[in-house]
């Protein structure tokens, strides 16, 4: 037995000699897995980007297969996918599966996000790191809004008439840009059909590029970690940080947990509860897109609601629209933004801890406010809401040079 | 061939004639591909004038109709409508729609060839929803002091009976007023000015 054993396990090794040979596999292998030193600190908050890699994985793989029943025409789409519901053999999971993994990547990427905000992720060394982060996020919400209006309901229809014509704002050359996007002079068939080819294949293809160089960024210099501290400043007598272990076993490990408990909620959601009482699958999107009817309460999903509370907090369409494009674009500049000479939240005064706390309120209370009738007290409220957004910013660009700090340890904190 | 041989000078120009030279030809080569995504040759051809009957609209009711894929509403106002109009001029942005698109033989408050009907692109000017109408007068959850008009459910725009904004909400100039005349007493065509077809 043991003879047999050995001799499959040498066969292996050839095998992997041959490959080894002719692709670096050992030589990756070691790369990214056993030979990467990532901090022994990591918390609750690192499990967000592996789970996001794992959703992008369920997307692409639904996604496949809902485009094999999916009809996009202006005619046929919205009845396609009540046949994928109701015909397709477990056409009705797979559906359900993208749009719950549709809000749940969101999710997951809103507190990866917060996660460097806490932590200081985004500062040197890792600025391009959030900027590739920052143009997946923004990939990320063209894909939602382009795979949001192929069910061809309502709130598809007039969600896709409402931001296209956020480019109309554009003084000249809004009205042939808004043209040139719908190519037609009304959300139509033409419409439906290109933003189905750039759903499934173009910014599919785009995220996957931007997420490998997020990867290839991210290895350079390591993961950040709760402390906000270099681990490669202190190493052994091998050249290994002190402070690190090998990311698989250990980490890899620690994600497939993550994994686990991920899938309990997901397929909790999934099962129980896919249209979240309208926040994810809205009810207005079963009823056919009537281009003469607006429903009366229109409004995003609500992954967009904290934006939306911001463009309509703005009395003015033009100046809505760019302060909406604003309050994405300031996020990219957050790392120059942010002067403070530590990163984590640790070891920040309460000066930030008050900023951030504001600022985490606001961006709730914006989406909330965005989901709601629109009162004028709201109106009120959302334009105080919107300025806290952008106080953030710019008190943290003229406090975090001088802001109080705490010494920072040498070596991570257990 | 010797380092020496090398003229560094002429090389960079050289790299650089053929980045600009090829940079000029992937701008042209691109127009197609960028024209691609225009309206096509259909849907530009799509868009003939649509006639009404308005004999049958009763007072106060609003039809809606499509012309060249979009919403056209055809409200048949009533007299206290029409003399209600100038109640709300104050608290418009622009009463006398100087600013406004629309044809050059409409004039006024009431916007409309005959009073009566009133012919309005119903697209906000905002972001394009269709605004409801809301005739009633009286305290409405969005204004206390409402004189009837158009209320748009997405961004809380408000117009009064003749598709005029009101001051402090997002859309930036009145309703449209596509053009359009009538054939006949009670017969009006959308995309056909009292001149001819536009």
């Amino acid at each position: 037995m043991a003879k047999i054993a050995s001799s499959v396990s040498k066969q292996a090794n050839a095998l992997l000699n041959w490959f080894d040979d002719r692709l670096p596999v050992t030589a990756f292998w070691n790369n990214v897995m056993t030979g990467y030193m990532a901090p022994k600190n990591f918390n609750f908050w690192y499990y967000m980007g592996s789970l996001a890699l794992l959703v992008l994985v369920i997307q692409i793989f639904s996604g496949i297969l809902l485009a094999m029943h999916y009809k996009p025409s202006a005619t046929e789409a919205f009845a396609s996918v009540e046949y994928i519901m109701r015909d397709v053999d477990w056409g009705w999971l797979i559906r359900y599966m993208h749009t719950t993994g549709a809000s749940f990547f969101f999710i997951l990427i809103y507190l990866h996000m917060f996660r460097s905000l806490l932590y200081g992720s985004h500062k040197a060394p890792r600025e391009l790191l959030w900027v590739f982060g920052m143009f997946i996020y923004v990939a990320l919400m063209a894909e939602a809004f382009l795979g949001y209006i192929l069910p061809w309901g309502q709130m598809s229809y007039w969600g896709a008439q409402v931001i296209i014509n956020l480019f109309g704002a554009l003084p000249k050359i809004g009205e042939p840009l808004t043209q040139w996007i719908r190519g037609d002079y009304f959300i139509s068939d033409a419409t439906l059909n290109r933003f189905f080819a750039l759903h499934v294949i173009a910014v599919p293809l785009a995220l996957l590029g931007l997420v490998l160089l997020h990867l290839v960024a991210l290895r350079e210099n390591g993961s950040n970690n709760p402390d906000g501290i270099e681990i490669k400043k202190h190493k052994d007598a091998a050249g290994k940080p002190l402070d690190g272990i090998p990311f698989h076993p250990y980490y890899t490990v620690k994600d497939i947990f993550g994994v686990g408990f991920f899938l309990i909620l997901f397929s909790f959601i999934l099962f129980f509860w896919p249209e979240a009482g309208g926040m994810f699958l809205e009810h207005d999107n079963f009823v056919p897109a009537d281009a003469m009817v607006t429903p009366i309460h229109i409004k995003p999903v609500w992954y967009f609601t904290p934006f939306y509370a911001i463009l309509k907090a703005v009395p003015d369409k033009l100046l809505g629209v760019l302060t909406m494009g604003a309050s994405v674009g300031v996020l990219f500049l957050l790392p120059w933004l942010d002067r403070s000479p530590v990163k984590s939240i640790r070891y920040k005064g309460l000066w930030y801890k008050v900023l951030l706390t504001m600022f985490t309120i606001a961006f709730v209370r914006l989406g909330l406010l965005g989901m709601a009738e629109g009162t004028p007290a709201q109106t009120w409220e959302m334009r105080v809401w919107t300025l806290v957004y952008f106080m953030f910013f710019v008190l943290l660009f003229f406090m975090s040079p001088g802001g109080k700090t705490k010494p920072v340890p040498d070596r991570v904190t257990h | 061939m010797s380092s020496d041989d090398v003229n560094i000078g002429r090389r960079r120009f050289l790299v650089a004639t053929t980045s600009v030279v090829g940079g000029v030809g992937v701008g042209f080569a691109a127009v197609p591909f960028i024209k691609s995504w225009m309206p096509s040759a259909r849907a530009q051809a799509i868009g003939v004038p649509v006639e009404i009957n308005v004999a049958s609209l009763k007072e106060g009711q609003l039809l809606k109709v499509q012309w060249r894929g979009q919403t056209i509403g055809v409200l048949r106002r009533t007299e206290e409508m029409i003399t209600g109009l100038s109640k709300v001029d104050d608290r418009l942005v622009d009463p006398q729609s100087l600013l406004a698109e629309q044809p050059e033989y409409i004039h006024g408050e009431p916007r409309a060839l005959k009073p009566e009907f009133l012919v309005v692109n119903m697209h906000c000017t905002h972001l394009g929803c269709v605004p409801q109408m809301i005739p009633e007068v009286g305290p409405q959850p969005f204004d206390e002091n409402w004189n009837g008009g158009f209320y748009c459910p997405c961004h809380k725009s408000k117009f009064d009976l003749s598709g005029r904004v009101f001051k402090g909400v997002p859309a930036p100039t009145n309703l449209r007023i596509p053009p359009y005349s009538f054939l006949e007493e009670n017969t009006l065509i959308i995309g056909v000015s009292p001149k001819g077809a536009v």
